[in-house]
């Protein structure tokens, strides 16, 4: 039998006076800002902000009748996958062999936590010279391949080069929880496992990853969360949304048009129209790919 | 704690103790965006202006590219504390314009200020830039470059070309890339900032609209209109050229410059302002020649458009900090000083005295090309090439980007992409005018 332990406040004052700080701080930095953008998102105003025009929706109704606008949002969708998933996927795979590595084991981890400390420009900067045709190692490497690398011009290569940045540079955070999650593995598990024969694969797909799941759901939703908002300065550090507006994504556009071209009323539009497509997919990923996480 | 405590009274105190004898001088904050060698050049204007009279002090302050300074100083606009004195790119002339009282037209602050000051002296398709349609100048134009064409000698060599025959006609443009890539070459041609060079100069330089309403002097009505047969008519060579492999697209913006100067390119048509970084850094001899033309069309060549950035006085400010602008600016058009400025840069001279006074020293005989872009500016200029003043231009730049890069792509013919930029460029204009009617 258990004793309920709880914790009464003779005041009503103190729960709410310790509450104050994070309280404030989520005022400050998350709820005025945002209301911030659902008001901007009303209005048209020049860079000086001396006229303010109240336009209602029609901030709203200018991006979805504006066909670009769609073909970016499926754009976005499409990069936030390719990001997510193939992030996940390298990210588990060196988690599993740094796990097996028996020498040298802080030196690997190290390296590969490196990557976390780079910001977003110079992760971009650095994987645009890398695939630089006629600059670049692996431009160079690609064309001795016989393959015609031409990010400039070649909107798949321009989505490649912008997912491999993006994907590079969350590498380190999500090996690292993986890294995490498999020590946390009680070994003997894997080890009764073998002992009644079951292979390396069949292991890793019944015990491994299914203990797994929990970190692997955290880490799908923190993912599709960075690929959405966290990758504009890829992108501008190297396609610039080119060709064309082939790797313009969403959170891209909202960083363009907010802090380049100054137009706070549509940037604060489609910043809100970001806001919703996030939580709605997080919401889908509670309700539907939660259910098949195991705590 | 404490450790900290103590340097930090140090510095206050010191602060203290190296300012007071400035406090008679009245300090003028001013934003710019030049960096490394054209940042020293910055830095000693100022230096020189400070030394040569007691009254102001110039504090010049680097904030970050073009783009990113204009941001910083609208930011600081709202928040109560812009600069008194702010660099702006030539993109951004129109929002400077519709600023409702943010600026305070350097013809009035010279005025004010009892300054003589006459826009004539400025070479004409600089100042009209900035000039509002009473005549009075609304900036000064301070660092502006116009679009030239860089060669390769060592490449024109190398295929048979005559080295000092630069080709002045798009037609001889795609005769001498086709021999240059007979010879070998990779990319016979490419172009920096395509929307600058290919759309805005190109047609300036063949005196035809780039939009209407003398391309938005007459007012934010202006549409744009670059989708005209002459237009379509040089994408659709250059589409060609492309496919051709004899014009190669390298990027948006300065880009493609660096291909130019590792010799991968052997033509670019870019900015006048490439000539310091190609001369420093290039191990080939390079020419540079006018902006090609097309021969058959009437009126052409007329002049190129102008790229660069002015100087814009915001408003605010204490009458002193006026009066020292105005003496800043006064001493900046100083035959003298603007003519060194210009051999300094390579930017163009901002005083039609500065290129005299350069002309005389014998620069452009000692340094040839060098007056080539100063030829393509110092003339009259007409209603259709003065320049542009057209709202939301940062945006409208990015749109030409994006479409033509579809035609070089083989996504759209020239007609398509010209007629889509047009579109959607007019969307912008439109939204502009809807707010600063």
């Amino acid at each position: 039998m258990s004793v309920e332990k709880r914790v009464a406040f003779k005041s009503r004052g103190l729960p709410w006076l310790l509450l104050a700080p994070q309280l404030a701080v989520v005022g400050v930095f998350f709820f005025w800002p945002a209301a911030q953008a659902l008001l901007q998102a009303m209005q048209q105003q020049d860079s000086f902000g001396a006229s303010v025009v109240w336009v209602g929706l029609d901030n709203f109704r200018a991006l979805f009748t504006d066909g670009d606008y769609l073909a970016s949002l499926r754009l976005s969708l499409l990069f936030a996958l390719l990001v997510a998933g193939s992030g996940l996927a390298l990210a588990l795979l060196l988690a599993c062999m740094a796990q097996r590595v028996l020498r040298g084991a802080r030196w690997y981890r190290t390296l590969l936590i490196l990557p976390y400390a780079v910001a977003p420009a110079v992760a971009g900067v650095l994987w645009f010279f890398m695939f630089a045709p006629g600059l670049g190692l692996i431009a160079h490497g690609l064309e001795w391949l016989g393959l015609d690398w031409n990010p400039l011009l070649n909107a798949q290569h321009a989505l490649v080069l912008i997912v491999v940045a993006a994907v590079w540079k969350q590498l380190s955070y999500n090996f690292l929880f993986f890294l995490a999650g498999l020590q946390a593995i009680p070994p003997s598990l894997i080890e009764a496992a073998a002992i009644d024969g079951a292979g390396p694969w069949r292991r890793f797909w019944t015990i491994t990853l299914p203990m797994l799941s929990p970190t692997s759901f955290f880490l799908l939703v923190i993912n599709m969360v960075y690929a959405f908002f966290d990758t504009f300065a890829i992108v501008d550090a190297t396609t610039h949304g080119g060709p064309g507006k082939d790797t313009a994504i969403l959170v891209y556009k909202v960083y363009y048009d907010g802090f380049k071209a100054m137009d706070l009323g549509g940037s604060a539009a489609q910043s809100v129209v970001l806001m919703a497509v996030v939580i709605v997919l997080t919401v889908l990923q509670f309700r539907f790919v939660e259910k098949r996480v195991n705590y | 704690m404490r450790r900290m405590i103590a340097p930090a009274l140090a510095t206050v105190l010191l602060s203290i103790g190296l300012s007071s004898p400035a406090q008679a001088q009245t300090e003028i904050q001013w934003w710019h965006s030049m960096g490394g060698a054209l940042g020293e050049w910055v830095n000693d204007l100022a230096k020189d202006f400070n030394a040569s009279q007691k009254d102001y002090k110039i504090v010049p302050t680097y904030k970050g590219s073009y783009d990113e300074s204009m941001t910083a100083a609208i930011a600081a606009y709202r928040a109560g504390n812009a600069p008194a004195l702010l660099q702006v790119f030539e993109v951004g002339t129109a929002t400077m314009m519709a600023s409702h009282g943010a600026i305070k037209p350097v013809g009035e602050v010279m005025k004010e200020a009892g300054i003589k000051f006459d826009p004539n002296e400025f070479v004409p398709a600089v100042a009209g830039y900035y000039t509002a349609p009473n005549g009075q100048m609304l900036s000064f134009p301070f660092n502006s470059s116009t679009t030239v064409l860089f060669y390769n000698k060592d490449a024109f060599k190398a295929a048979g070309l005559d080295p000092n025959k630069p080709p002045l006609t798009w037609t001889e443009v795609a005769l001498d890339a086709a021999k240059l890539k007979a010879a070998g070459s990779k990319c016979p041609f490419t172009t920096g900032w395509q929307g600058w060079t290919q759309l805005e100069s190109f047609s300036t330089w063949h005196n035809v609209e780039f939009a209407t309403l003398d391309n938005g002097f007459g007012g934010p009505a202006a549409r744009l209109a670059f989708n005209s047969p002459l237009h379509v008519r040089h994408i659709e060579n250059l589409a060609n050229m492309a496919k051709q492999g004899l014009f190669v697209y390298k990027g948006r913006g300065n880009a493609p410059d660096a291909s130019l100067v590792s010799g991968e390119c052997a033509m670019e048509t870019g900015s006048s302002s490439l000539y310091g970084i190609v001369k420093r850094n290039s191990s080939f001899a390079f020419g540079i020649a006018p902006l090609p033309y097309y021969h058959d069309v009437p009126g052409a060549p007329q002049n190129t458009i102008i790229g660069g950035a002015s100087l814009w006085v915001m408003s605010g400010h204490k009458p002193a900090e006026y009066k020292g602008v105005a003496a800043f600016l006064a001493y900046l058009a100083r035959p003298d000083v603007a003519a060194a400025s210009h051999q300094r840069t390579g930017y163009l001279p901002v005083t039609k005295a500065a290129y005299a006074l350069t002309d005389k020293s014998g620069y452009y005989k000692a340094n040839p090309g060098t007056d080539i872009a100063v030829e393509q500016m110092i003339r009259k200029t007409t209603a259709k090439s003065r320049g542009l003043r057209l709202g939301n231009y940062v945006q409208i730049r990015n749109i030409e980007d994006e479409e033509l890069e579809q035609v070089w792509a083989g996504k759209k013919t020239a007609k398509q992409a010209l007629d889509e930029a047009v579109q959607r460029g007019n969307e912008q204009l439109e939204r502009f005018q809807k707010l600063n009617r």
